[in-house]
C-alpha cells in the first residue's frame, strides 16, 4: 500500500506545553482515517501542523512523497491538501457562491490583466468556475442559498459550505475538523454517508477529527487516538474499541 | 396584465439606465464646464481627485482589510514626480533660486500623461518595496511603516534641495488638470477598480479581509495578494497626487502632512469601508461641504454675539461627524453595499414593472 501522507516523529511545543508528541501517522490513498481523543488532546494542532498553519518543533511531514514540513499553507493547498475548520471560518461578508468561487482562484490561473480587462480567456475561466461552484453547491444542497451571505446560513449549512469550499480547491487529501459538531444525531449520520459519497466521487483520502468515537467507527478504516498530545492507540475501529488505554482515557473525561 | 421583469428585461433595463445616466452625467459636466465660475469649477475638479484618493485607500483598507496610513506620502511622490517631469526648463530655473536643479532633471520635459503615469508607477514601486518588507510581519506593522514612510518622504522632499527645491516648493506648474482630465481619470480609475473588485482578484482580496487563515488554507497566496493590493493602491494615490499638483499649480512639502491622509480616511469611513459607491458619494459630499462650511472658520454672527473667527472649527465639525458615525453607524453610509438599479427599484424610486423602464434616472 502506498501512503499519501506520513508524519514522522512530529512534535509541537507551545512554550512549556507539549501539544503534540511524536505523531506518527500513515495515511494510504483512498483511506478514511479517524483522529479522535478528548478535548485539548492535540487533534486540531495536528491538522495545523500538517496543513502548514504551524511549523513542527521537530519532525517531518511527507505528502505524496514530498517533504512539506514548514511550507506555507497556500503552497500545501496547491499540492492537493484541503481542510475545514472546527470553529467555522467562512468569508463572512461574501456570498455563499463567492465563498466557493474564491477557493478556485488558485487553480484558475488567471492573471490580473486578463481578469480586469475581462478578456475572453478570463471569461471562459470565470464561466468554468461558476459552473463548478454551482455543481459543488448542488452536492451539499445549498444552491438555493447561493446569493445569501455565508453567515446567514444555519450552523449545519455553514459546515456543509465549508466542505464545498474545501472541495473547490481540488484536493487529494481532505481534513475535516469535527464536521459533525453542532449537528443533531440524524444530521450526523447523514454526514457520515455524505463523507463516504464524496470520497468515492472525488477520489479523496479523508482524515477526520471527531471526539464522539461511536459516530466515526462505521466509516473509518483506521483510527488514531490522542490524549494529551500522545498517540495512545491506533488501529482498526474494532481494535480501538477494545483497547484498555482508550477506554480509560474516555472514561476519565466523559 | 403586468408581469414582473424577467432577468433579461432587468439586465436590459439596467444597461439602458446606466447608459442614460452616463449621457446625463457627461452632459452635466459639459454644462458645468461652460456655466460655472472658476471657483465652483475648482471644487468640482477637487471632487474628482478626492474620489480617486478615497477609492484607492478603500482598496487597501476596505477591500483587503489592511490599515495603511501612508496615502499623503504616495501622493507626494506622484505630485513631485509629475511636476518635475512636466515643467519646462525655464520654469524650473525660475523656481530653483537657492540652488540650481540637478542638470539631468533640468532638461527633461514630457507631456502630462506620461508624467502622470510615471508618478503613479514610482509611487506604486515604493509601495511594492514597503509592502514586501512590512507585510510579512504582523498587519499592524503596515500602519506604522506607512505612517513613518509618509513622514520620511516629507523630510526628504524638504531637504533634497536640488531635486525638489526644498521647502520653497514648486510654483507655476502648468494648469493641466482640467475638468476633463480630473473627471476622466476618476471615471477610468473607478471603472478599473469596479472590474478588479468584481474579478477573482477582488474576491481574493475580500477573502483576506474576511478571514486570513481560511484564505491561506484555500490556496490564496495571502502575502502576494496583500502586496499586490497595496501596490495598486499606492500607484493610484500617486496618480491622484499628480492631478492635484497640476490642479493647485503650487506644491510644497507641507501639503503632504499626515492630516492629508486623515482627510481621505474620513471620506472612506463616512462612505463605508468596503463600498465603492460609498467612497464616491462621500468624496463628493465631503469635498463640497469642506468648501461650503468654510464660513465656520471666519467670524460668525450668532445673532446675540459675533465671534472673532475660530480657525479649525470646520475640522471640528468633520471630527464630530466622524465620531457620530463611528458610534451610531459604524458601517458608514453604505457599509459594504454597492449601488445598483435594483436597489433603487426596491426603495420605490424606479418602477418595478415593465413598461416605464429605460427612461433614465428618475
Ligand atoms: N496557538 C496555541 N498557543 C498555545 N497553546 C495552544 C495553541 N493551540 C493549541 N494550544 C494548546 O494545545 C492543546 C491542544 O489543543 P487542540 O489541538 O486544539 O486540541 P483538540 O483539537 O484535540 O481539542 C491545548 O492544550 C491547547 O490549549
Ligand atoms: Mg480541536
Amino acid at each position: 500500500m502506498s501512503s499519501l501522507l506520513q508524519t514522522i516523529d512530529v512534535n509541537k511545543k507551545f512554550g512549556g506545553l507539549s501539544a503534540v508528541t511524536s505523531l506518527n501517522m500513515d495515511v494510504g490513498a483512498g483511506d478514511i482515517i479517524g483522529l479522535i481523543g478528548p478535548n485539548g488532546a492535540g487533534k486540531t494542532t495536528s491538522f495545523n501542523l500538517i496543513t502548514g498553519v504551524y511549523t513542527p518543533t521537530s519532525g517531518k511531514v511527507i505528502f505524496n512523497g514530498q517533504d512539506i514540513t514548514g511550507m506555507k499553507p497556500h503552497a500545501i493547498t496547491h499540492l492537493g491538501v484541503a481542510r475545514t475548520f472546527q470553529n467555522i471560518r467562512l468569508f463572512k461578508e461574501m456570498s455563499v457562491l463567492e465563498n466557493v468561487l474564491v477557493a478556485q482562484h488558485m487553480r484558475m490561473g488567471a492573471n490580473i490583466f486578463e481578469a480586469t480587462l475581462r478578456l475572453p480567456s478570463y471569461l471562459k475561466k470565470e464561466k468554468h468556475v461558476h459552473e463548478r461552484a454551482y455543481a459543488l453547491l448542488e452536492e451539499v444542497d445549498l444552491v438555493e442559498h447561493a446569493h445569501a451571505k455565508a453567515t446567514s446560513l444555519s450552523y449545519g449549512k455553514q459546515r456543509r459550505l465549508e466542505i464545498a469550499r474545501a472541495l473547490a480547491t481540488e484536493p487529494k487529501l481532505l481534513f475535516l475538523d469535527e464536521p459533525a459538531a453542532g449537528m443533531n444525531p440524524q444530521e450526523s449520520v447523514e454526514l457520515m454517508d455524505f463523507i463516504l459519497k464524496i470520497r468515492d466521487q472525488f477520489n479523496l483520502t479523508i482524515v477526520l477529527i471527531e471526539h464522539h468515537m461511536q459516530l466515526v467507527m462505521g466509516v473509518c478504516k483506521r483510527m488514531y487516538v490522542l490524549d494529551y498530545g500522545v498517540t495512545i492507540a491506533h488501529g482498526t475501529p474494532e481494535e480501538i474499541q477494545k483497547d484498555p488505554k482508550v477506554i480509560e482515557a474516555y472514561l476519565g473525561v466523559e | 396584465m403586468n408581469t414582473l421583469l424577467t432577468q433579461n428585461d432587468t439586465q436590459r433595463r439596467d444597461r439602458m439606465l446606466t447608459l442614460g445616466a452616463a449621457v446625463i452625467g457627461l452632459g452635466l459636466l459639459f454644462a458645468f464646464d461652460s456655466m460655472f465660475d472658476r471657483f465652483t469649477m475648482q471644487i468640482f475638479k477637487l471632487c474628482a481627485i478626492n474620489v480617486i484618493l478615497a477609492l484607492s485607500l478603500n482598496l487597501i483598507n476596505g477591500f483587503t482589510g489592511l490599515f495603511s496610513l501612508g496615502h499623503a506620502g504616495f501622493m507626494a511622490v506622484g505630485a513631485y514626480t509629475c511636476a518635475i517631469l512636466s515643467m519646462s526648463p525655464e520654469q524650473k530655473e525660475a523656481n530653483f533660486v537657492l540652488q540650481p536643479i540637478m542638470p539631468v532633471l533640468l532638461n527633461v520635459q514630457m507631456p502630462f500623461l506620461p508624467s502622470l503615469l510615471i508618478g503613479g508607477l514610482l509611487a506604486g514601486f515604493i509601495g511594492w518595496v514597503l509592502g514586501v518588507v512590512t507585510l510579512r510581519l504582523r498587519d499592524d506593522y503596515l500602519a506604522i511603516a506607512t505612517l513613518g514612510f509618509s513622514e520620511i518622504i516629507r523630510v526628504v522632499l524638504t531637504n533634497a534641495q536640488t531635486i525638489t527645491n526644498g521647502s520653497l516648493g514648486l510654483k507655476g506648474l502648468p494648469r493641466f488638470t482640467t475638468m476633463w482630465w480630473a473627471w476622466g481619470s476618476a471615471i477610468v480609475i473607478t471603472l478599473f477598480l469596479v472590474l478588479l473588485i468584481k474579478s477573482t482578484y477582488g474576491r481574493a482580496f475580500k477573502s483576506i479581509r474576511d478571514n486570513e487563515i481560511a484564505a491561506e488554507a484555500m490556496g490564496i497566496d495571502v502575502l502576494n495578494m496583500k502586496v499586490l493590493s497595496f501596490t495598486i493602491s499606492s500607484a493610484l494615490a500617486g496618480i491622484a497626487g499628480g492631478l492635484l499638483a497640476h490642479y493647485l499649480t503650487t506644491i510644497d512639502p507641507k501639503q503632504f502632512i499626515f492630516l492629508k491622509t486623515f482627510d481621505i480616511l474620513l471620506i472612506v469611513v463616512l462612505g463605508g469601508i468596503g463600498s465603492i459607491t460609498g467612497s464616491i458619494v462621500s468624496a463628493i459630499v465631503v469635498t463640497v461641504l469642506m468648501e461650503a462650511l468654510r464660513f465656520l472658520d471666519g467670524p460668525l454672527n450668532l445673532g446675540f454675539m459675533v465671534t472673532n473667527g475660530i480657525p479649525g472649527l470646520r475640522m471640528v465639525f468633520f471630527s464630530a461627524l466622524l465620531m457620530i458615525v463611528v458610534i451610531f453607524r459604524q458601517q458608514g453610509l453604505m457599509g459594504t453595499a454597492e449601488f445598483s438599479w435594483n436597489s433603487l427599484a426596491r426603495i420605490g424610486l424606479l418602477p418595478k414593472r415593465g413598461q416605464k423602464s429605460g427612461k433614465g434616472v428618475e
